[in-house]
């Protein structure tokens, strides 16, 4: 019972300290900065970015795709995880499930935001064809949405119940709140078996819409004509790419959320060892996509696509394209392939390597293609033959990226990061265990 | 006893689906069998009739088969916008061997279309597929496809193909997402990323008796956050008159006409479609992608002007003059 006691304590949401607060009031600023350039957009037009004619997709889009690509957290280490029985998922999961709400609800704003015309959203509904891949996002994404909302919920019920008890006398409005949000959650054979089986229909649900959402989202591309983006190769290809950019996120996201909350008891060395080895599953399988998607055009590849290769691997795109490449596949993998590369620090620096790199790689599966059209880029301005973001382009994109950080930030802050009954149940099964054997 | 009372009735449900599944199947190929047994075979009436094909050959038909077609009564006033003009299939041919770069037929379609961005509708390419061969001047429109990539990927049906073979699009739907951009290989399409300039480009006075709202009358207005282009110039077809490009290039090098009646013509002569074709070895844009456009192009052979006189117009970085700033 004691350590019972201790648990709750240790697991139960705590007041921000001085970094939390900073932290805090720091997203919330570039927020509101990225709301004011936005507000500016929709006044002047989308002239305040730098995409033209040609470069006619951006930072919004790429900056979605990476959102979309790092929900897919939820789907591979919640469920795959659950129905392989992997325990060590434990202390994660919850993690993983608020990354990965907090990632597609973004990503569902950030295309909001590439609209030329938001104030028509609704047309979306009113004139919606099917055969248009946009509409199988409209439909993908909020789906999504609900099952990772759904994900993250049921499991919190047993908890949301303790903390109902726990801040009783503490914090009596905030064990209201904990109280309406339990749902009446008392812990019967009834209830449990419920929740159980509602878990259990969602993590089987969630593996083929998330799989679904990351194929939709390749198919954006890949049902254009554009050079590049008009591969077969592309649905498995941003499948895999959305496993490495998840886990990369999960790692990074844990490990902080791990320091400031000091929970080394609980995420322990071996976690980070397992995670380690699943990233590197990741990285290897993304790995093996990627020599489809660039290297093997070196044979066949008609002038066009040589073009567009040549200005990836040697030319305008060069930088970027090695800089995804090795920081964000070649040197995790290599790092990761030693046991002491899998310890906590190196696998924090390797998460954010990963991060940072999904996030270019998207950058680099966007831009590129759309300045290499198959007829000449003649008759416009200069300007017009290259894209980089504008200042709007990245203060919006900053204000996004600190917005799913917010939400994130804020779930930790009133939610229990690690699940309280789970580790509770677990570690009783494991004295009850020791007792019998001694 | 409780386990057993589970089972039976799970054996229920699952029998039970089980024939409804069948009889729903059966129903239907029933239904399915009934009507062709209902269906009544062809009554010879006896009585055939004498008629002329298009291609003026005498066949005998059973006048039983024979039916009054009903025509509209206007024919080219009174349709559906986004049906289009009925019967009709309106193509273009250009002949790359008579383009100099004047780029009047720019300047005309940059004036009766209100341009006022960095971007024109039409334009003319300088193409040289590789150093060994001839280099040409190449006016590039919307291609009108048959299979058009971009009204496929409309999500909300704004961009739109007609049965006379016009891509049109809506200007009050279009949500501005760029996907038909993205999806189209010709780059034809235009944004409108900040609301069109126009008096800055001096052209608002005689724009305000110019004012409408529909996808037959593209760019005036041009609205903020939303795609335009070069659309075939269906206000001038209507009036009989022939696309502004047509009739501005002082080298007859545009074709406008009517796959139906396989007819083009320039202003000057009017030729058959299909003779010109082959006489010329016609061909289209990026056939290869199976996107089946409705403007064919005539190779640039026996040209009466060098490549080289076109230069002095040629404007890499600009297609759309502006007024000279005071």
């Amino acid at each position: 019972m004691k350590n019972y006691d201790k648990l709750v304590t240790d697991l139960a949401p705590r007041k921000f300290g001085k970094r939390g607060v900073t932290w805090t009031i720091f997203l919330v600023i570039i927020i509101i900065i990225g709301l004011i350039a936005y507000i500016d957009q929709v006044i002047k037009g989308q002239v305040v970015t730098n995409m033209r004619d040609y470069a006619l997709w951006g930072i919004y889009i790429s900056n979605f795709v990476f959102f979309v690509a790092t929900s897919f957290v939820g789907s591979v280490t919640v469920a795959v995880l659950r129905l392989t029985n992997n325990t060590w998922r434990t202390p994660l999961v919850r993690i993983a499930e608020i990354i990965s709400l907090a990632a597609i609800s973004m990503a569902g704003l950030t295309i909001m935001i590439d609209m030329g015309r938001p104030d028509r959203l609704l047309n979306l509904f009113i004139h919606g064809r099917l055969q248009s891949p946009i509409t199988w996002d409209v439909i993908i994404v909020p789906t999504y949405i609900a099952l990772s909302f759904l994900l993250l919920y049921f499991p919190l019920l047993p908890d949301l119940a303790i903390l109902k008890d726990h801040f009783k006398k503490t914090k009596p409005k905030l064990s209201k709140w904990y109280g309406k949000l339990a749902l009446n959650w008392k812990g019967t054979i009834e209830q449990k078996a419920i929740q159980g089986k509602s878990i259990k229909i969602i993590a089987i649900m969630i593996i083929p819409v998330g799989i679904l959402l990351q194929t939709i989202d390749a198919w954006l591309f890949s049902t254009t004509y554009r050079v590049g983006w008009d591969s077969t190769n592309m649905g498995a290809y941003f499948i895999s790419g959305a496993f490495v950019a998840g886990v990369g996120a999960l790692i990074t996201v844990v490990y902080i959320i791990r320091r400031v909350r000091r929970l080394e008891n609980y995420i322990t060395d071996y976690h980070f060892d397992k995670m380690g080895k699943f990233l590197v599953l990741a990285c290897l399988t993304y790995l093996y996509f990627n020599i489809n998607e660039y290297l093997l055009p070196i044979f066949t590849a008609p002038v066009q696509e040589d073009i567009h290769l040549n200005a990836l691997v040697s030319g305008e795109y060069a930088p970027i394209f090695w800089f995804a490449q090795i920081v964000g596949l070649f040197l995790p993998i290599l790092i990761l392939l030693f046991k002491k590369g899998r310890k906590p620090l190196p696998m924090f620096i390797v998460g954010l390597m990963v991060v940072v790199g999904s996030w270019w790689k998207r950058y680099i599966i966007v831009t590129p293609t759309l300045l290499h059209p198959f007829l000449p880029i003649e008759g416009v301005p200069e300007s017009w033959h290259h894209y980089f973001p504008s200042i709007h382009e990245w203060l919006i994109t900053a204000a996004t990226l600190a917005m799913s950080l917010l939400i994130i930030t804020l779930m930790v802050r009133f939610l229990p990061v690690i699940p309280i009954q789970r580790t509770a149940d677990e570690q009783e099964l494991l004295e009850t265990n020791t007792n019998t054997e001694s | 006893m409780e386990n057993n009372n589970k089972n039976s009735r799970r054996k229920f449900l699952d029998k039970g689906l089980k024939l409804g599944l069948v009889t729903v199947i059966g129903g239907i190929g029933l239904t399915k069998f009934a009507s062709k047994l209902a269906a009544k075979p062809f009554t010879n009436s006896d009585d055939s009739m004498e008629l002329m094909t298009t291609d003026g050959t005498i066949i005998q038909v059973d006048s039983s088969e024979v039916m009054e077609m009903d025509l509209p009564k206007n024919k080219d006033a009174d349709y559906n916008i986004r049906e289009g003009i009925p019967n009709r299939k309106f193509v273009m041919v250009i002949d790359l061997a008579k383009c100099k770069n004047a780029l009047k037929c720019v300047s005309a379609c940059n004036k009766h279309h209100y341009i006022t961005g960095d971007n024109a509708w039409l334009k003319v390419h300088k193409m040289q597929e590789s150093r060994d061969t001839a280099a040409y001047w190449m006016p590039r429109t919307c291609m009108h496809c048959d299979q058009p990539a971009c009204v496929t990927v409309c999500p909300v049906d704004a961009t739109f193909k007609r049965r006379d073979g016009l891509v049109l699009i809506d200007n009050e739907r279009c949500i501005g997402c760029r996907f038909c951009m993205a999806a189209c290989p010709y780059s034809t399409r235009v944004f409108n990323w900040s609301e069109p300039d126009y008096a800055a480009n001096e052209i608002l006075m005689d724009m305000s008796s110019e004012h409408h709202s529909s996808p037959e009358f593209g760019g005036r207005p041009s609205i903020k956050g939303t795609v335009d282009k070069c659309d075939f110039c269906p206000h001038a077809i209507n009036k009989g008159e022939l696309p502004h490009c047509v009739t501005a290039c002082p080298n007859g090098v545009f074709y406008f006409g009517d796959k139906y009646e396989d007819t083009v013509t320039n202003g000057e002569v009017t030729l058959r479609l299909s003779k010109l074709l082959e006489d010329k070895a016609g061909y289209r844009l990026l056939e290869e992608l199976g996107t089946a456009p409705s403007v064919y192009y005539l190779p640039p052979t026996n040209r009466l002007v060098d490549f080289k006189k076109g230069l002095d117009n040629y404007k890499q970085f600009e297609s759309v003059e502006k007024p000279a700033k005071p």
